[in-house]
């Protein structure tokens, strides 16, 4: 397990998410289902940092910014 | 059980301004669909009122509440939401539509219950009567996916019927749905969370409203809004609830929980997506450029517009004024062969033999007839800008062919799932120029009509962003009547003169978005988007949607096409105009190095874009000249009815500077353009 922010997360990869940003974006994310201590894949990273999360059925982009500021851990 | 509609359609703004609309209902039960976006809640609204509401695929396009009537029930349908809240114009709302409803009908997405349930959950703890539609239930089986409703309902505390809304099953126990409504199950730890004196006067739907902090409904009952934390606390102990409810509830057969979405990943791969994005745009440019804004309009606004419409609106009013009327023969190129002009005194029907002549002269094929009034008033109204004849022609000739195209193929995006898709590509470009990939959406419209993009700037999450949006739309993208323009004159000019165009315009596009992003203070929100399955759009929802929204933007635009009109036929027959004309004369000839007659081009432009483009047609330019005089139209100010949208959406200050800059910018660019290349 190694431990990185979300936009460092690597295409094809099981990640669990340790931190949320504080704030509206958490409550978004929790919203949409992704809180802290979930595992979930990571479907694409498009150059430029935007990532492409998906947890279940569910897919969910998150910009550059965002996911700069979410902490997860890798399976290696 | 269906009754007659009553049709009402409900602005955001007028909720927004809490306008008291769901008092103004008579004391017949409210029943609201509510549910997350995509969920096929507008189906089921469809079946129970039979009045069609808009359904989106892209989050934040939705803004409107439509209303039926079902038995002795008013329906309402709410646009699509993740929660009750204040985020975004669209929660706000619904979140009040919410607050007032006596029965909730909560449409929820089967395959995608982790997200959805979150609001069930909400709702219930509003201490709202909700039932449960589980939708969706059919492609479920399909994906081998068993969800235990008995469980569910057992769980909740509230009805739970299974439907497929494409296929209409399970619609026959909506009915059920309705009447079997009731308040859930609430732990002890949220009510204990709630304020009594609150819940006891308003309820407790605006009672947990006010401990989750959200400070509008606060302010508005006058009470302190829970802090953030206490949101959090509230909405993680949802989560949490319902992911164990989800666990209890769904059993997924295949050992790969993955679905694998294919075209949807293809879109989003950076090797196939921009194949895909270029073979879209090639596809979009074939439809929109040439078909529709060539040969649709060219019909439209040539043939019916100005042959049918304008000539025998002008015919009409010139029986009873004073008029010179000049018929021109045109040959094979459209340049005028011989021309005839016929005076008329008193109006036509004073002077019959003459009227004669002329209606000869008009009626061969290739003749082109203007009217010259004599009377202001009815230069005003009927004239070559007339509020009556030219602005009627291009709202419904021009204008609207190509707006119908331009939310037809927004719809077909939207619908098949490619639009969020395609914001999250672009993603990366928009924020370096401090967007995010929702700005994709008023690009894209301004290149169809920069008015309707303007519009459309709303969607995007903060006021820094919708300003550097409308910033861009307004100096550098040149909306269809532009473009068409553009291209015949960049064709004429050669590859030399449109490479020097084409590059001063993406390097300004680059520098106005870069300056603005660095100037302007606060940040811009990242994107946060919910990428939908990708699927095949259903046609009549295409038609529809596309229906209500060109309605929509033809009502809220329209208004300010005819005040702009009235405006410059102020200024023309005042000598306004004309004043104007001759200022830019000088600047024109000296320091863009073009022809004086050029300036009454740009000054046309100010009217409508591409009447800037058109006036230069005439004129005897080197290819470099044109260069020059492209890149002054195209950053040049918009349309004057797209000046009024811009004061009406950014106010007036920041309109104005925009506008001042655009003059400033596109004189100032045109000519060190041509210091360097003339």
């Amino acid at each position: 397990m190694e431990k990185r922010t979300l936009d460092n997360a690597r295409k094809g990869k099981y990640i669990t998410i340790l931190a949320l940003p504080q704030g509206l974006m958490k409550v978004q994310l929790i919203r949409l289902g992704i809180s802290e201590g979930d595992k979930i894949f990571c479907l694409e990273r498009l150059p430029g940092g935007t990532v492409v999360i998906q947890k279940n059925r569910q897919e969910i982009a998150l910009g550059h910014e965002l996911a700069r500021q979410i902490l997860i851990s890798e399976e290696l | 059980m269906r009754t007659e509609n009553t049709g009402i359609k409900i602005s955001p703004e007028d909720l927004l301004q809490n306008k008291q609309f769901t008092t103004t209902l008579t004391d017949r039960k409210r029943v609201v669909l509510v549910g997350n976006p995509n969920v096929g809640k507008s189906l089921v609204f469809n079946h129970l009122s039979g009045l069609y509401a808009d359904v989106s695929n892209f989050p934040g396009t939705t803004v409107a509440i439509s209303r039926g009537t079902y038995g002795n029930y008013d329906i309402l349908d709410t646009p699509g939401i993740y929660g009750v809240s204040s985020f975004n114009d669209e929660e706000r709302v619904a979140r009040d539509v919410i607050v007032e409803a006596d029965i909730i009908l909560n449409v929820v997405n089967s395959l995608h219950l982790e997200r959805d349930l979150f609001l069930t959950k909400q709702l219930i703890e509003m201490g709202k009567k909700v039932s449960i539609i589980l939708n969706f239930s059919d492609e479920v089986k399909r994906k081998k996916i068993k969800i235990d409703s008995k469980r569910l309902s057992a769980l909740f505390g509230v009805e739970v019927i299974e439907t497929s809304a494409v296929t209409g099953t399970g619609f026959d126990l909506l009915n059920e749905a309705i009447t079997k409504a009731r308040p859930g199950f609430v732990s002890g730890e949220i009510t204990g969370r709630l304020n009594q004196h609150i819940v006891n006067n308003h309820g407790r739907g605006v009672a947990l409203l006010v401990a989750e902090g959200d400070e509008e409904v606060s302010a508005k009952f006058g009470y302190e809004p829970g802090t953030a934390d206490d949101r959090e606390t509230i909405y993680i102990e949802r989560r949490n609830t319902v992911n164990e409810i989800i666990s209890e509830v769904e059993y997924e057969d295949t050992s790969k929980g993955r679905f694998f979405n294919r075209l949807g990943s293809y879109s989003l791969n950076p090797v196939t997506g921009v194949p895909i994005l270029a073979f879209m745009l090639v596809v979009l440019y074939y439809l929109i450029g040439d078909v529709v804004a060539q040969q649709v309009v060219g019909f439209t606004e040539d043939v019916v517009g100005k042959k049918y419409f304008e000539f025998y609106t002008k015919k009409t009013v010139s029986e009873f004024t004073a008029v010179d009327i000049t018929v021109s023969n045109l040959d094979a190129d459209g340049k005028p062969v011989t021309s005839n002009s016929y005076a008329f005194k008193d109006g036509l029907r004073y002077n019959q033999p003459q009227k004669l002549a002329f209606e000869q002269a008009a009626s061969s094929k290739d003749s082109d007839v203007s009217f010259d009034f004599k009377n202001p008033v009815v230069r005003l109204f009927f004239g070559e800008f007339g509020v009556f004849s030219m602005t009627i022609t291009y709202l419904l000739f021009l204008l609207l062919p190509l707006v119908i195209a331009f939310y037809f193929v927004m719809a077909v995006l939207e619908d098949s799932g490619y639009l969020p898709r395609l914001a999250t590509m672009m993603d990366r470009s928009l924020s370096r120029i401090g967007l995010n990939g929702r700005a994709i959406i008023p690009i894209l419209l301004g290149f169809g009509c920069v008015t309707m993009a303007t519009i459309t700037t709303r969607i995007l999450g903060t006021e820094r962003e919708k300003t550097i949006a409308t910033a861009i739309l307004q100096f550098v993208i040149p909306c269809s009547a532009q473009l068409a323009v553009i291209a015949v004159l960049a064709g004429t000019a050669g590859p030399a003169a449109t490479l020097v165009y084409g590059s001063v315009i993406v390097a300004m596009m680059i520098t106005v978005s870069t300056v603005l992003h660095k100037a302007l203070p606060g940040q811009s929100s990242p994107l946060l988007i919910d990428l939908p399955m990708m699927r095949i759009p259903r046609i009549e929802n295409i038609l529809k949607k596309t229906w209500h929204r060109t309605i929509g933007f033809m009502k809220e635009a329209s208004v300010w096409f005819f005040i702009g009109a009235l405006g410059v036929g102020l200024m023309e027959i005042t000598g306004l105009l004309q004043v104007f004309t001759g200022l830019l004369e000088p600047v024109t000839v000296n320091w863009l190095k073009l022809p004086a007659e050029a300036s009454v081009a740009f000054v046309m432009g100010t009217v409508r874009r591409d009447f800037g483009g058109a006036g230069l047609y005439d004129l005897a330019l080197s290819p470099m000249q044109v260069a020059v005089s492209l890149i002054v139209i195209t950053l040049f100010v918009p349309c004057i009815a797209s000046f009024m949208v811009m004061l009406k959406e950014r106010g007036w200050k920041e309109g104005f500077a925009i506008w001042l800059s655009a003059w400033v910018i596109a004189f100032l660019v045109g000519g060190l353009t041509a210091m360097v290349v003339i």
